[in-house]
């Protein structure tokens, strides 16, 4: 219950974008807002992995390649119909979570970390040499995905609700995950697999899961990117992609509900600030970055948190 | 004529040069406290952990209630009826005290994988698990987080979520480790309630307790058993003196 402050602060203020965009008559916010959201998503979905599972990917960006490569390409070879889209990404993603893992899920620590860094770097090069779809150049989109008459994904007010909805999905699904059986059984996992087994669970099974529900996740929100900038690119699925995703997690606070959105709207959000008074953002968000994660414990969830506790014990 | 819950048939395991396990052969008979004993490197943790599932013999047979498991993974053993609780306190410390025997519980029900918040039983499930707490004095602590509790809370735990797993043979891996007299004794009546109504494995140190629990003992040296009998023919054994008192074997 701890998470319900910053939970409604967050979902507030995305809700208040739409109503400010209005008033100011600018539109324009909401594309930015929209890849917060979209981003929201795809940190939402790893932390399921890192948060509760206890598995640290470095090649998370892979599905959010994967998702935005299926609507592209897709959408060169003329199916514009967003729900036979979506359909194929979950089972594109899917399936490519489920290899990815019985490889990496073999491997624990370090190890599942490098196997799937590189998995997710073989899919970023093949996208960099696909010379039908793009290349390097990236993929060009003829248009936005096509749902049915009247919601139309050009209007930044539909298209920034398709994203709320898809962002309060996740965390609707995410929640009731977690506590359900399956979801304890997860986080036993991460907390001592060894008895895990000695109970009788078939933890790969369940790991494998929490890969594929994860997988999927970031794949909505690889849909939602490539909807948004009309454009895919080999980017999408980079490392360094990955790297900050990990990045939004912790900053947000690890195994938290809605601490990735926290994560990934302070990231996006500092580094659109500072990148826009000095070239040198880097040098300014790195060191703030690490700060945060050391000093906090918890990320921002545990800024909260200890928050809470001295306001609890104030008041007794 | 009792039934045989457990069959071991000479089992064989060497780590490098070390013979851990040398052709053990080992009947645990249902509803008996069987006692399992030895010096310090007699092979009887590694007994456990090949009948767990978590090492694979060389060579051997395990056999439950005549089938063999011997191969079966470490779940799938569980699943069989084997539970084992450890030596080194092995819990999920930062859920409560009844997460963890729920969690348990689950498995032993078959309704881990839902993935709805009333999956049909979990109600049942709870209940009993809150029994079994209850029949252990844990159940003041149910709603705690597992690592603020006691050292002997904790190792009643380890216990009870063996428990939870509803086993046909519960593996005890030396439970009163680490504990003084009065917390030995917490276990030793726990050890008592369930005689009778479970097979049970009791790997363990403490002679007073061993004798006044088992109803059979196997004594294990380098990692053979040497002898299987009842307590008292066991205490009367020269091969036995000689094991842990160094005596002559005249």
């Amino acid at each position: 219950m701890k998470s319900i402050v910053p939970a409604w602060i967050v979902l507030l203020g995305l809700f208040l974008v739409p109503a400010a965009a209005w008033q100011m008559n600018q539109p324009y916010l909401l594309e930015t807002a929209a890849r917060l959201v979209v981003f929201s998503v795809a940190a939402l979905s790893l932390n399921f992995m890192i948060g509760y599972g206890g598995l640290v990917s470095l090649g998370h960006a892979m599905y959010l390649g994967l998702g935005a490569y299926t609507v592209g390409i897709l959408m060169h070879h003329g199916v514009t119909n967003g729900f036979v889209q979506i359909a194929l990404m979950l089972v594109v993603t899917g399936l490519a979570a489920v290899i990815v893992g019985s490889i990496a899920l073999r491997a624990s620590g370090i190890f599942f970390i490098m196997i799937t860094l590189a998995l997710a770097q073989i899919l970023y090069y093949s996208a960099l040499s696909s010379r039908t779809y793009g290349g390097e150049e990236g993929l060009r989109m003829a248009g936005r995905s096509e749902f049915f008459k009247g919601f139309d994904l050009y209007d930044p007010y539909q298209f920034y609700a398709l994203c709320l909805v898809v962002l309060l999905f996740c965390l609707f699904l995410q929640w009731r995950l977690i506590g359900s059986p399956f979801g304890q059984v997860l986080i036993s996992i991460r907390e001592n697999e060894r008895r895990a087994k000695a109970i009788g669970y078939n933890t790969f099974a369940y790991k494998l899961a929490a890969m594929v529900i994860a997988g999927m996740m970031c794949g909505l929100a690889g849909f939602l990117l490539a909807n948004l900038s009309e454009f895919v690119s080999p980017d999408y699925a980079y490392w360094h992609r990955s790297g900050e995703l990990l990045v939004m997690v912790l900053l947000g606070g690890m195994g938290t509900l809605i601490g990735p959105v926290l994560g990934a709207v302070t990231f996006l959000g500092l580094e659109h600030w500072v990148a826009g008074m000095t070239k040198h953002w880097g040098l300014v968000i790195g060191p703030l970055l690490m700060i945060i994660v050391l000093t906090t414990h918890g990320g921002i969830m545990g800024l909260f948190e200890k928050a809470a506790s001295m306001f609890r014990s104030k008041h007794k | 004529m009792t039934r045989n819950v457990l069959e071991i048939r000479s089992l064989n395991i060497s780590f490098g040069g070390v013979r851990a396990c040398k052709n053990s052969s080992l009947i645990v008979r249902q509803g008996d406290i069987h006692a399992m004993i030895g010096p310090n490197g007699a092979g009887k943790t590694t007994l456990v952990s090949l009948l767990a599932g978590e090492l694979q013999p060389d060579s051997g047979q395990i056999l439950l209630y005549g089938e063999d498991i011997t191969l079966l993974p470490v779940h799938s053993k569980v699943s069989c009826g084997i539970a084992r609780s450890y030596q080194i306190t092995s819990l999920f410390e930062s859920m409560t005290v009844l997460e963890n025997v729920v969690l348990a519980a689950n498995r032993a029900a078959g309704i881990s994988f839902g993935i709805r918040w009333n999956t049909p039983g979990l109600g049942e499930v709870r209940a009993a698990a809150m029994e079994l707490l209850r029949d252990n004095v844990l159940d003041h602590l149910m709603n705690v987080a597992v690592r603020t509790l006691s050292y002997s809370d904790k190792r009643t735990l380890e216990i009870c979520i063996a428990l939870a797993c509803k086993p046909e043979i519960l593996i005890l891996d030396e439970p009163m480790a680490g504990m003084g007299v009065e917390e030995s004794q917490r276990i030793v009546d726990m050890l008592a309630r369930l005689k009778g109504r479970y097979t049970i494995l009791l790997v363990e140190h403490d002679m007073d307790a061993v004798f006044r629990l088992a109803d059979r003992i196997t004594v294990l040296v380098q990692g053979t058993p040497i002898i299987t009998a009842d307590p008292d023919t066991v205490r009367a054994d020269p091969h036995v003196r000689a094991a842990y008192l160094g005596e002559d074997v005249t």
